[in-house]
């Protein structure tokens, strides 16, 4: 802990609840958003529905990891140990989908 | 970033010199959600693989007719329940940044100015309460979904609908009640003897905990829930 | 070599600390781990190897009957297992555990009881998977235990509960490591031990933990499916219920393939100490060996398929996993010419160690050759599930991870017990086990080209067949001697040996600056390190002239100096440039904080493990004795937990 004045870029103040409270407010209509895509049965039936729900369900996680998990605000390490894992999950889950998922073939 | 001031005071073994100025114990959760992200990417995956497989319904999204019975089978995912249980998780992320902010900053002195809500913001207790409160809220949706989905005929055994789908979010329960357990032991020691500034470590380490939970419901409620 | 003069005089195991069992079961020292790790592997070794001798009988000639095809079943299973999960994995844990705070300059790991856990349920989750072979209900589904093959419709038996258990709980074990690990060499370096210095084998585990913290997951989460379809009748592997027959293959492989570079890199960093310390020069290409490491972990997620061209992927599949298997030969290629360069123009030394080393260089390539035979899915489809696949892993796993990880041992036995091994006996095993491994494994090449199946427990004669089988028997039998040479050797050594002092082979990295076998705090002064080779600095200036040194790192250590203390205990006032210890205090007369001894992280595991075998009545319909052994294990599990978690490290001072 406590990289305090060794690491000047590092001391940053967190992020407060002036910040919270409109992380909380864009990740909550991004939720309504994608409930609300839910419901249009014509968008729903478009080539748009899928990407448009995976886009906004990133945004979504890409909003908790840097805000809530202050990975923006946090030593560099952390955003490679979280970063690297994680395209290692996403290319291997894509690779077995498209391996052996019916539905996209 | 934690703990500018945690350095003034609090437990000897927190101030082990190490090669990066970092705790290792914030080193280790990282390295361990790393290691989730491939345990929810396998049961991810497997969901996604045994989509539209199975041979008899109840289905996710599809009305099946029973050839034998004629018993007809509606689409069983109840979006409106799980928005609600959603919102709540998310929520609950909320909460816990609030309570960890209440702890690093225990020791600062509120404004003169400092009215009801300052105070409120600055109860690591009330946070702690809040978080734990919408998690056990989140696992009550979650039990009655479960529980509404078998008297409806999905069970583990049915199909491969029921099969992927209760391990795949029930693991994810499983590791909402983890943290629920481990914030509610965190409660417990704020009430024993209070949650200083010096703890903001081992809040963080929960709290980091808890949003990656967040963070895999988030994947799953689009890719189960919301896609078709 | 005139510092030779300042070893000290050996220093019995009373440094160690504490004798007899209960210090044993309690201890949270990472030296102390280690060789339990290596005493336990070598156990299994043997239980593993007899294994194979039964079979290697059993081959010898066409249709003989010494073992049912039941049993033969059980033994490739087991041998495979047990060799993979058993003993290279945790012969590689032991020299994680000895070697890496040592190399680092750390005083212990960073979390030194999750590293007592990690062992005892090795131990426990080994012993849970080899005893049931004692009784012929051993796992029989193969090491890889295929699915649907090992569903409850076609392995209706306790045999594959076994495994699908006991695998599981050596999983926890490795995660728990590889996060102990991982955040050891992150964060416990000494000042000045910046990344581009640490010792190759150190570079190589801590690829080796990220690999283990990514693949680990995977096969956790391919187990769970398969345990909850044995026992809880769910369908993730039932074809008739539209399951796919390919889903467990595929992420029994992601975990799989990274899996036999966790197996070999361990090895390669070993040999990678022995290479320049016994050919008097630095290691050839430091960096690139480094980066070479990470590609081969990166490359080691992207080529899985590689073991399943049999099944019919496709065009499109075959030929993206086919060429990215031929990529990874490029890094692993880079290291056999890195270690030949470090050799050539050196003044070799050629202890048994060093025979080891070379011996990998060459048994590996033989193996990597044969290995990118079948990287083009045409050729795989001659070779895969004949002979030609056993001679391959072997010369990978024996030629390459083994003869590593003996040279490790020949090396490093001096660190640990402050003893030489016999050199004579040394070489004499060198020579058997050199011959036997070739005389076992190279007519595999001819008998699987010949059309022989891999894991068919008699065979016709007439098939041509006979002459292989029986070299290769002959070569197994070999082994035998081989080993006992060794275990002779390795136990008569550690009382009689000769002594060793701090640097028997005048080797530059840190863990050899500390006396033989090295006191419980490890460094009374932590050693602040300008370059590669801290004590090439010190002995053999001149070999070191033409590597980076600078003081970088030391400043941002001192700055911290005042607030902190050093990982494990002391202040950083203990800081001092590299040097030779030769001081034989104790932690308390320094005044050096250790982790208090403590058996809690022994009946976690213990809990664990009785938890988890609940399931075993459960199968049976025997709920009652599944309720009370689920009751005990998670109660002893849970208490002995939180025990532990509200139990500092540390004794208050």
């Amino acid at each position: 802990m406590a990289e305090h004045a060794v690491n000047p870029d590092h001391v940053r103040e967190h992020p407060t609840w002036k910040q919270y409270k409109w992380v909380a407010a864009i990740l909550t209509i991004i939720t309504i958003l994608e409930v609300w895509a839910y419901y249009i049965p014509a968008f729903v039936a478009s080539s748009a529905f899928v990407p448009s729900l995976l886009l906004m369900s990133a945004v979504k996680f890409a909003i908790v990891v840097m805000f809530y998990m202050h990975l923006k605000y946090d030593h560099k390490l952390f955003r490679v140990l979280f970063t690297g894992p994680l395209v290692v999950a996403a290319a291997t889950l894509v690779a077995l989908v498209f391996l052996l998922a019916t539905w996209i073939r | 970033m934690t703990s500018h001031a945690a350095a003034a005071e609090g437990h000897a073994h927190e101030h082990h010199y190490t090669t990066t100025g970092l705790d290792n114990r914030k080193v280790a959760i990282w390295s361990f959600i790393g290691s989730e992200c491939m345990l929810f990417a396998s049961l991810i995956s497997t969901y996604l693989i045994y989509k539209g497989r199975s041979v008899v319904g109840p289905l996710p999204h599809e009305t099946w007719t029973d050839p034998s019975t004629g018993a007809v089978f509606k689409p069983i995912l109840n979006i409106p329940i799980t928005s609600a249980s959603t919102f709540v998780l998310l929520m609950s992320s909320l909460a816990m940044v609030l309570a960890l902010a209440a702890v690093e900053n225990k020791d600062k002195p509120l404004p003169a100015n400092a009215g009801w809500w300052d105070r409120q913001l600055a109860s690591s207790k009330l946070w702690l309460w809040c978080t734990c409160i919408l998690g056990a809220t989140f696992l009550g949706f979650q039990a009655f979904e479960f529980t509404s989905f078998v008297h409806e005929g999905l069970t583990l055994r049915r199909n491969l609908f029921g099969s992927s789908f209760f391990t795949l979010t029930g693991f994810h329960g499983a590791h909402v009640t983890v943290g629920v357990i481990w914030l509610g032991s965190l409660l417990a020691i704020d009430y024993k003897r209070g949650l200083r500034p010096s703890d903001t470590l081992m809040v963080d380490i929960a709290a980091l905990y808890w949003h990656f939970v967040d963070v895999v419901w988030i994947a799953i409620f689009t890719l189960v829930y919301l896609i078709k | 070599m005139a510092t030779a003069a300042t070893a000290p005089a050996y220093t019995s195991s009373e440094s160690h600390g504490a004798t007899g069992l209960m210090s044993w079961l309690t201890t949270v020292d990472h030296k102390r781990i280690g060789i339990l790790y290596l005493h336990t592997s070598l156990f299994f070794f043997v239980v593993g190897g007899l294994e194979a001798i039964i079979m290697r009988y059993q081959l010898m000639r066409p249709n003989m009957q010494a073992v049912s095809a039941e049993t033969f079943n059980q033994l490739f299973t087991m041998h495979g297992t047990t060799m993979v999960f058993l003993v290279i994995m945790p012969l590689s844990a032991a020299f994680f555990n000895f070697l890496i705070p040592l190399q680092i300059g750390a005083r212990d790991v960073a979390f030194p009881r999750l590293n007592a856990f990690s062992y005892w349920v090795y131990l426990l989750g080994g012993v849970f998977i080899t005893l049931p072979i004692l009784f012929g209900l051993a796992p029989d589904g193969g090491w890889f235990a295929y699915a649907p093959l090992t569903t409850r419709t076609y392995s209706p038996t306790q045999n594959m509960n076994f495994w699908v258990l006991g695998v599981q709980i050596l999983g926890v074990s490795s995660l728990a490591a590889a996060f102990n690990f991982a955040t050891t060499i992150i964060n416990m370096r000494a000042p000045g031990m910046n990344l581009m210095r640490m010792p190759m084998f150190t570079w190589m585990s801590f690829v080796v933990q990220w690999l283990i913290i990514l693949a680990f997951p995977v096969i956790t989460v391919a187990l769970f499916f398969l345990q909850f379809d044995r026992f809880f009748g769910t369908n993730f592997y039932t074809v008739t219920a539209g399951a796919d027959p390919l889903l467990w293959q595929h992420l029994f492989w992601i975990f799989g393939h990274p899996e036999v570079y966790i197996l070999i890199l361990p090895a390669f960093g070993l040999v990678s100490e022995v290479l320049p310390t016994n050919s008097k020069k630095p290691l050839f290409g430091y960096p690139v060996m480094a980066y070479s490491g990470i590609l081969i972990g990166f490359l080691g997620f992207g080529v899985w398929a590689h073991h399943m061209f049999a099944v019919g992927m496709g065009p499109m599949a075959d030929t993206v996993f086919g060429v990215t298997t031929m990529l990874i030969a490029i890094p692993t290629g880079v290291k056999i010419f890195n270690w030949i360069f470090t050799m050539w123009g050196g003044s070799l030394r050629f202890n048994t160690a060093m025979k080891y080393a070379i011996a990998l260089i060459g048994m590996f390539t033989i193996g990597g050759i044969s290995g990118i035979t079948h990287a083009s899915p045409p050729s795989d489809l001659q070779q895969t599930d004949t002979y030609y696949i056993v001679a391959h892993f072997h010369y990978v796993l024996f030629g390459g991870a083994i003869m590593g990880i003996f040279s490790g041992i020949y090396h490093y036995f001096p660190k640990m017990y402050g003893r030489k091994m016999d050199e004579g006996l040394g070489n004499l095993h060198f020579w058997l086990n050199f011959i036997a491994l070739n005389l076992t494994f190279f007519p595999m090449h001819f008998s699987g080209m010949l059309g022989m199946p891999r894991r068919i427990y008699t065979y016709d004669a007439g098939q041509g067949w006979e002459t292989f089988n029986l070299i290769s028997s002959i070569g197994a039998f070999l082994m035998a001697p081989a080993m006992l040479v060794f275990l002779y050797n390795f136990f008569k050594s550690k009382k009689h040996g000769e002594v060793a002092g701090d640097n028997p082979w005048d080797a530059p990295t840190l863990e050899w600056s500390i006396p033989s076998p090295p006191p419980e705090y490890n460094f009374a002064q932590i050693p602040m390190v300008t370059s590669r080779y801290p004590m090439w600095d010190i002995t053999h200036p001149e070999r070191t002239a033409e590597i980076p040194h600078s003081t970088k790192g030391w400043d941002e250590a001192r700055h911290r100096s005042d607030e902190h203390i050093l990982p494990g205990g002391g202040h950083m006032a203990d800081m001092a440039p590299a040097h030779i210890e030769t001081a034989a205090k104790t932690a308390s007369e320094l005044d050096i904080p250790m982790p208090t001894p403590t058996i809690k992280p022994l009946l976690v595991a213990l809990g664990m493990l009785v938890m988890v075998a609940s399931l075993l009545p459960f199968f049976a319909g025997k709920t009652s004795a599944f309720v009370v052994l689920l009751a005990i294990g998670a109660g002893t599990m849970i208490y002995s937990l939180y025990d532990w978690l509200t139990t500092p490290l540390e004794e208050a001072h």
